[in-house]
């Protein structure tokens, strides 16, 4: 469950949770966050949460809301945005939902417009045509989720970690040796580069996490690496391979 | 008419890297020129159940309706093609089928499944979907996204609630508002559309567009399109290299040359006679 931490000049106030689908924020004391300032409209803002997604929106107010120091209307609340309202500042901390987060919650599920009421009134959220869209998901919680879904928060048997992120990874470049470009040199950044004449031969070389690849796509000849004709397959690519490809040859190489 | 010579259909399905088994699953037929995918959900192996039946009655079902009656042929009643007929009727079957074995085997209770069906006739494309399964299309160089995923995310963008750009950052995005055999009825999205020579079509669940950006989805079609079979291969790969969160699945399509159906009385013979 997300939160917001009130503070003016360093000085933490309070803490909110939020729990409700509309918070609303303003000087007035019917606000679900009051915060009595002149500096504060009397409705100043609102909070709409659905599910894990908070959206703020500035309800007209005199002063406005700034958000990471940018005046907004409308805004898709990230996890630490600091949103101030005159010298006022809260803090948006979302928690996501930790464990199940990897196992159960990217499971796809169905929301049914029959289980989903639609709020009396969808007020101040302008841009959104009222009622069906997203309004219903906004009383969602648990009983949008189908009671049968109550299977997907079984842990799985098996729980492989997510790859560690890829180290930052050297960018590899090929030199032309033989033909009229000889001498030129192409960098590999993109994530695919082929290479050749197509109808005649081509291949790919693929830039993944664990290094280059070069692959056969069309033509009756195969690309040659050192020497060796490859096969269909993928083949990995090393500092200083030299690469035959359509009568050209060529060298691949990190660059430094 | 066989569209074989017409299709050139290359397919790859994947558990992924965190997932232990495979929910998804795909079928194609060049000959009717018959894809499905579907992206199953539900407990344990549950999910795998949904999306099988799903593939299996459409196919089997499909493949036997098609030799009946031509596709292409527009009926009186709708003036609508049979496809759109035999398609809806099918899904329809399909729900059935999967609602009824979650009603009666509580192991599968709410086992429900993504759907998305392209049916080749006559240079056209017949496309019904339910879910967040998708088809998109390379036409020269524009790769668009042709269905519309049937999902909350999908409805926030709709309503301005939050842009594209943000959508990706959104914790929502495995929630879909239809699903094939969670309720007694469904209803799926159908549209014609008319194809090209050189279309590239692909079929995929969310575990591919999830992980892999738009653009360098169709930056692979553009590039590896000469190559189906490697094309498909290596979008599994940069889903999981990127992550894998989820099963992935694609079948690609190639738009070899015309299949325009035979009409009148000669060809009708011609075609019945073969």
């Amino acid at each position: 469950m997300a939160k917001l931490i009130l503070s003016m000049d360093g000085l933490v106030l309070k803490e909110f949770t939020l729990t409700k689908e509309r918070t609303t924020i303003g000087r007035k004391p019917h606000n679900d966050i009051q915060i009595d300032n002149l500096a504060v409209s009397g409705e100043h803002a609102v909070i709409v949460t659905i599910l894990n997604d908070s959206f703020l929106e500035d309800l007209g107010s005199t002063n406005g809301t700034l958000v990471n120091g940018q005046p907004v209307k409308k805004h898709f609340l990230q996890n630490n945005d600091m949103v101030e309202l005159g010298k006022y500042k809260l803090k948006y901390i979302s928690e996501a939902p930790a464990q199940s987060k990897a196992a159960d919650f990217e499971k796809t599920m169905v929301l049914r417009p029959g289980a989903i009421k639609v709020p009396t009134a969808a007020p101040a959220m302008h841009a959104a045509p009222p009622a069906a869209a997203a309004a219903p998901a906004a009383r969602a919680f648990p009983d949008t989720l189908p009671a049968a879904m109550g299977a997907t928060t079984q842990q799985p048997a098996v729980r492989v970690p997510p790859p560690p992120p890829a180290a930052p990874q050297k960018t590899g470049a090929l030199q032309i040796l033989s033909g009229g470009n000889a001498g030129r040199e192409l960098e590999l950044t993109k994530p695919l580069t082929t290479l050749g004449k197509p109808g005649v031969q081509v291949a790919v070389i693929t830039r993944r996490p664990q290094g280059y690849f070069i692959t056969h796509v069309e033509g009756a000849s195969l690309p040659v690496v050192n020497g060796k004709t490859l096969d269909a397959q993928a083949h990995p690519l090393h500092d200083h391979d030299v690469v035959e490809l359509a009568g050209v040859k060529m060298e691949f190489f990190f660059k430094a | 008419m066989s569209l074989a010579q017409a299709l050139e259909i290359a397919s790859a399905t994947d558990p992924g890297m965190v997932r232990s088994h495979n929910e998804d699953s795909i079928a194609s037929d060049a000959d009717t020129g018959l894809l499905v995918l579907a992206d199953g959900m539900g407990g344990y192996n549950a999910g795998e159940v949904a999306s099988g039946i799903a593939t299996t009655v459409l196919t089997t079902e499909l493949q036997q309706l098609l030799v009946q009656k031509p596709p292409h042929t527009i009926e009186q009643a709708s003036g609508k093609a049979v496809a759109e007929r035999i398609l809806r009727e099918q899904i329809a079957k399909a729900n059935t089928s999967i609602y009824q074995a979650a009603q009666s085997q509580p192991q599968y209770a709410g086992m429900g499944t993504t759907l998305v069906v392209a049916l080749f006739y006559d240079n056209k494309m017949a496309v019904a979907h339910i879910g967040d399964s998708r088809l998109y299309r390379l036409r020269g160089e524009v790769f668009e996204q042709i269905t519309k995923d049937h999902s909350l995310l999908q409805e926030q963008i709709d309503s301005g609630l939050i842009t594209k750009e943000q959508a990706s950052q959104s914790a929502n995005k495995n929630l879909v508002t239809r699903a094939l055999g969670i309720d007694p009825a469904v209803e799926a999205e159908i549209h014609e559309y008319n194809t090209r020579v050189g279309d590239i079509y692909l079929l995929c669940s969310d575990g591919l567009c999830d992980m892999v950006s738009d653009e360098d989805i169709g930056m692979a079609l553009q590039t590896l399109g000469a190559n189906l079979p490697l094309c498909a291969q290596h979008l599994v790969q940069t889903a999981n290299d990127n992550g894998g969160r989820d099963n992935v699945s694609v079948i690609l399509v190639r738009v070899q040359r015309e299949y325009r159906a035979p009409r009148g009385v000669l060809a009708r013979l011609f075609g019945w006679l073969r």
